[in-house]
């Protein structure tokens, strides 16, 4: 089992209060994007382009300026010129410029007095457009003749020949291919696609924003991350980060997708505008779909040997990826990353093409690139364990990495638990359970690397001896919960006396964003850096009051206390005497700490899935579902178990049901919920988890962030599934009836 | 377009407001009456985060126009807990864990109270399926069925 170092003696970690949060929720009375307002607030409306390639020729906003009650619009012409690289990106894709580069690409926007009447004047906006071929499918993108979406795209990285679309090659491996393949009894290849999904958030992005012509401005945003609006809408407007405040609202969901800007700076851009009054934009959920980040469509190779004893001998994966019409949003690299993450395999090679399409610009997505590498790559493990007739759980643990192994992707790992999953998926009552006619199991381990990124946190006791704990990371599924056990931990007082707040951007040194399952990692670990110095300045006061060495006093239980016999006899002082007494004793207490940390431990999970296939309808029914996965350290239990419930139906979906539908158009064809059908409650069974728990050594409290990895799982798990249950191997998703029941009649 | 005067009991309180004619309840609810605990995650009735009673009926609000409300009795998420003491159904979802962004979770509140009033003692299937016009995306739906199934023991043995 589990190496153990770190104590396990806890009085809050691995305990379940309710979130600080929760009244807030389950009232109506919590504030996403679009519950705020503002005196003099105007409303705005976006107009979007309906062609997939188009020239811009010419934007005549008369019409609507005339109307009474309009008091701005804006277009490219109102941006800075001259911006490079992501930064002009980001520009290009908060308003066209010269072409309009996918179906909902932004053109123009208006802010008017009332929400009505800037739809109204959004419609009097004239666009004239020339049409341009486009193309939409990663692989015709890929071709020599494909049109070019933007000239000269390609870096250093891409071969002489390549087509116009490609912007970057990636290349790594190790050891040598053919040997590996020759000692193989079975060598397998074959191809697999993905289409793409969207992170199907159920808040719209929505934001407040006001600037006036001093260049200051404040904005009330949902946001994975404040400061990343902050330097991005900055960037775009050509405006000083420092000036502009941001002001995070409760989010909506996000899983990766509100990590960036799709029309933040259109508020701020409109109320320079118009005076400076404030401007409120919230998208619909068509805009979303069309125009928000979606994850990339991919095309993927993967050749495989094994040797009947199941050892993989070799493997090569290559991968062509697109992630929207411009640069770096596709999630290529990590995905090549990803492919191997969970085998010691000796000899491999990664190639990875990232290709431009005429599509909305990519945003991360829970584990990007993972959950389509994983399904190309463990499809291939489940095709050679059934040709050799091996276990597939058995052949992962023969395969997997362990602590020292060597990544796929370069460093060695540290302590790390795919095993203790791939042992706790064998070991569950859900493994054993005998299947019927037309069902079938699956099994598929997935990864991801989990990140550190940029964090500062500040800490402050209360002059009764409660806390409270500034963070800068979006509490998007329970962080606030498990920071305020980990701080009530440290400090050795009760959970209820700790207060979590998301703080704005001027109230604390840069943070990144809620992603790579961080929030819990990096800003726990800061917090207990911060909540240490408190403690500290607090024996300091013990100390002063006793007359006797800082250094011999220590915390315990919410007190200081006398180290030792040598120390002196003084009763205990409680964190709240110190308190109390804070202002005569030398002033506020408070702990800060800034740091980008290091040491996320990556988690690893197994998920086992058994579906029943209707042979008369194609029909996937999921029957039972299991996720074990590694959390390092479960502070808050449930809402680990949360992450892994969720990133299962995530998966679920975008294996059997999500995708984007661009017509021959180039138009996307299913931008409401009811064309793009995210699971409901009666397409899922309950969701069984195992929370597995080898302490990551790189965390005070052992945690690895547990947020993405659950999703990566699925897409191959079910695909095995079907196959056991069917006989027929999908190796296209989604797996919707039609595609189902169209390989089961190709095998007759 | 002019504006159309409309009276209502919403949570008990009888309101007013003008309404255009294109305005939604959903739109009316948060913007004449700064109620804003009903969501818009979709606009189309496919999300049921805007979800509210209406005359004894559960319903997407964004479906309905604000100006065929007067008259009507309107239930919305912030009359759940009129008194301060939460509904069963609130304690519940927070004992589980059974929201994470708590995004849909109004919407889930007020469908799963309207199903509890017609069905007392639901199967999982049922409250599945009476909940599939409900979308979350955190949750996985695991605890929200947890959680109206513990609600749902709690009332019956409270009756």
């Amino acid at each position: 089992m589990a190496k153990d170092e770190i104590t396990k003696d806890f009085k809050w970690i691995g305990t379940t209060p309710d979130r600080p949060d929760g009244l807030d929720k389950v009232t109506g009375r919590a504030r996403y994007g679009a519950d705020f307002n503002l005196p003099n607030m105007l409303y705005a409306a976006v107009v979007r382009s309906p062609h997939a390639h188009a020239k811009i020729l010419k934007i005549d906003a008369s019409k609507a300026l005339a109307l009474k009650g309009v008091k701005a619009v804006v277009t490219r012409a109102d941006l800075p010129t001259g911006l490079t690289g992501e930064d002009l990106y980001l520009q290009e894709n908060t308003l066209a410029g010269e072409k309009a580069l996918y179906d909902g690409h932004a053109v123009a926007a208006v802010a008017a007095t009332s929400q009505l009447l800037a739809n109204d004047a959004a419609r009097l906006i004239e666009v004239e457009y020339e049409v341009l071929p486009h193309v939409t499918d990663v692989d015709k993108a890929m071709a020599k003749d494909a049109p070019v979406i933007l000239p000269d795209c390609a870096d250093h990285t891409v071969p002489e020949g390549m087509g116009p679309n490609v912007a970057r090659m990636i290349e790594f491996g190790r050891g040598d291919l053919e040997a590996g393949y020759a000692e193989a009894d079975v060598v397998h290849e074959q191809s697999y696609t993905t289409e793409a999904t969207h992170q199907g958030y159920i808040e719209p992005h929505a934001a407040v924003g006001q600037m006036g012509s001093d260049g200051k401005g404040e904005m009330w945003v949902c946001t994975q991350g404040q400061w990343f609006i902050r330097k991005m809408c900055s960037a775009v407007l050509g405006t000083d980060p420092a000036q502009l405040r941001v002001t995070p609202s409760e989010i909506g969901g996000g899983f990766g997708g509100k990590t960036t800007i799709f029309m933040e700076p259109l508020p701020l851009a409109l109320s320079r505008k118009a005076g400076g009054r404030p401007v409120k934009l919230v998208m619909s959920r068509s805009d979303v779909l069309r125009a928000t980040g979606p994850t990339a469509s991919a095309s993927m190779d993967v050749k495989m040997g094994m040797k009947k004893d199941g050892t993989i001998t070799a493997a090569e994966v290559t991968f062509r990826m697109q992630g929207g019409p411009f640069p770096g949003a596709s999630p290529v690299g990590e995905a090549l990353s990803c492919a191997f993450a969970c085998y010691d395999i000796p000899n491999l090679m990664h190639v990875g093409y990232e290709v431009l399409a005429n599509r909305p610009k990519c945003a991360a997505y829970r584990a990007p690139g993972s959950p389509m590498a994983a399904y190309a790559v463990e499809s291939m493990v489940d095709e050679l364990c059934r040709e050799l007739s091996l276990d597939p759980i058995d052949v992962r643990l023969k395969n997997g990495v362990k602590e020292g192994s060597r990544a796929s992707y370069g460093p060695k790992f540290k302590t790390i638990g795919l095993a203790e999953t791939l042992e706790a998926a064998k070991a569950h009552p859900n493994y054993a359970v005998k299947l019927g006619p037309n069902q079938g199991r699956g099994v598929a381990s997935g990864f991801w690397f989990n990140h550190g990124g940029e964090t500062s946190v500040s800490l402050a006791i209360s002059e009764d001896g409660t806390a409270q704990v500034s963070v800068g990371t979006p509490d998007i599924g329970g962080s606030r919960a498990s920071i305020a056990l980990m701080t009530a931990e440290t400090l050795g007082i009760p959970y209820e006396n700790v207060r979590v707040n998301i703080v704005e951007t001027g109230a604390l040194g840069v943070n990144e964003p809620t992603h790579g399952s961080r929030a819990t990692f990096a800003s726990g670990k800061a917090m207990w850096e911060a909540a240490n110095q408190a403690i500290k300045e607090m024996c300091k006061r013990a100390a002063q009051k006793w007359d006797i060495d800082p250094e011999a006093v220590t915390w315990k239980d919410g007190a200081a206390h006398p180290a030792g016999d040598n120390a002196g006899q003084f009763e205990p002082m409680s964190i709240k005497e110190i308190a109390a007494e804070m202002g005569k004793t030398g002033g506020p207490i408070s702990g800060h700490h800034e740091s980008t940390p290091s040491g996320a431990g990556p988690s690893f999970g197994t998920h086992v899935v058994d579906v029943e296939v209707d042979p008369e309808t194609g029909r996937v029914t999921v029957l039972r579902y299991l996720v074990t996965q590694d959390a390092g350290r479960a502070i808050h239990p449930q809402y680990v178990e949360g992450q892994y419930q969720g990133g299962a139906a995530q998966g679920i979906g975008w294996a059997l049901n999500e995708g984007y539908i661009y017509g021959e158009d180039g138009k996307l064809q299913n931008s409401v919920f009811l064309d793009y059908r995210v699971p409901v409650a009666s397409d899922l069974p309950m969701i069984d988890t195992v929370i597995v728990e080898v302490p990551n050594p790189g965390h005070p409290f052992g945690v690895r962030g547990v947020g993405e990895t659950g999703i990566t799982p699925p897409l191959p798990a079910i695909a095995n599934a079907i196959h056991a249950a069917t006989g027929a191997r999908l190796r296209a998703l989604p797996m919707n009836p039609p595609a189902v029941l169209a390989a089961i009649k190709a095998m007759a | 377009m002019s504006k159309m005067h409309v009276t209502a009991t919403v949570n008990g309180d009888e309101v007013e407001f003008l309404a255009d004619p294109r305005e939604t309840l959903l739109d009316c609810l948060r913007d004449h009456l700064d109620l804003t605990g009903s969501k818009e995650g979709c606009g189309t009735g496919d999300c049921g985060a805007c979800s509210v009673m209406l005359n004894g009926r559960l319903v997407p609000s964004c479906l309905v126009l604000g100006v065929e409300t007067d008259g009507a009795t309107i239930e919305t998420i912030e009359g759940m807990a009129p008194e301060g003491a939460l509904h069963p159904l609130q304690r519940k979802f927070i004992e589980h864990a059974a929201l994470q962004c708590g995004f849909c979770t109004p919407g889930f509140l007020v469908a799963a109270k309207a199903l509890l009033e017609k069905n007392p003692d639901p199967s999982e299937s049922e409250i599945r399926y009476w909940l599939a016009g409900n979308l979350c995306r955190c949750t996985g739906y695991d605890k929200i069925v947890r959680a109206v199934q513990d609600a749902a023991a709690e009332m019956r043995g409270a009756a």
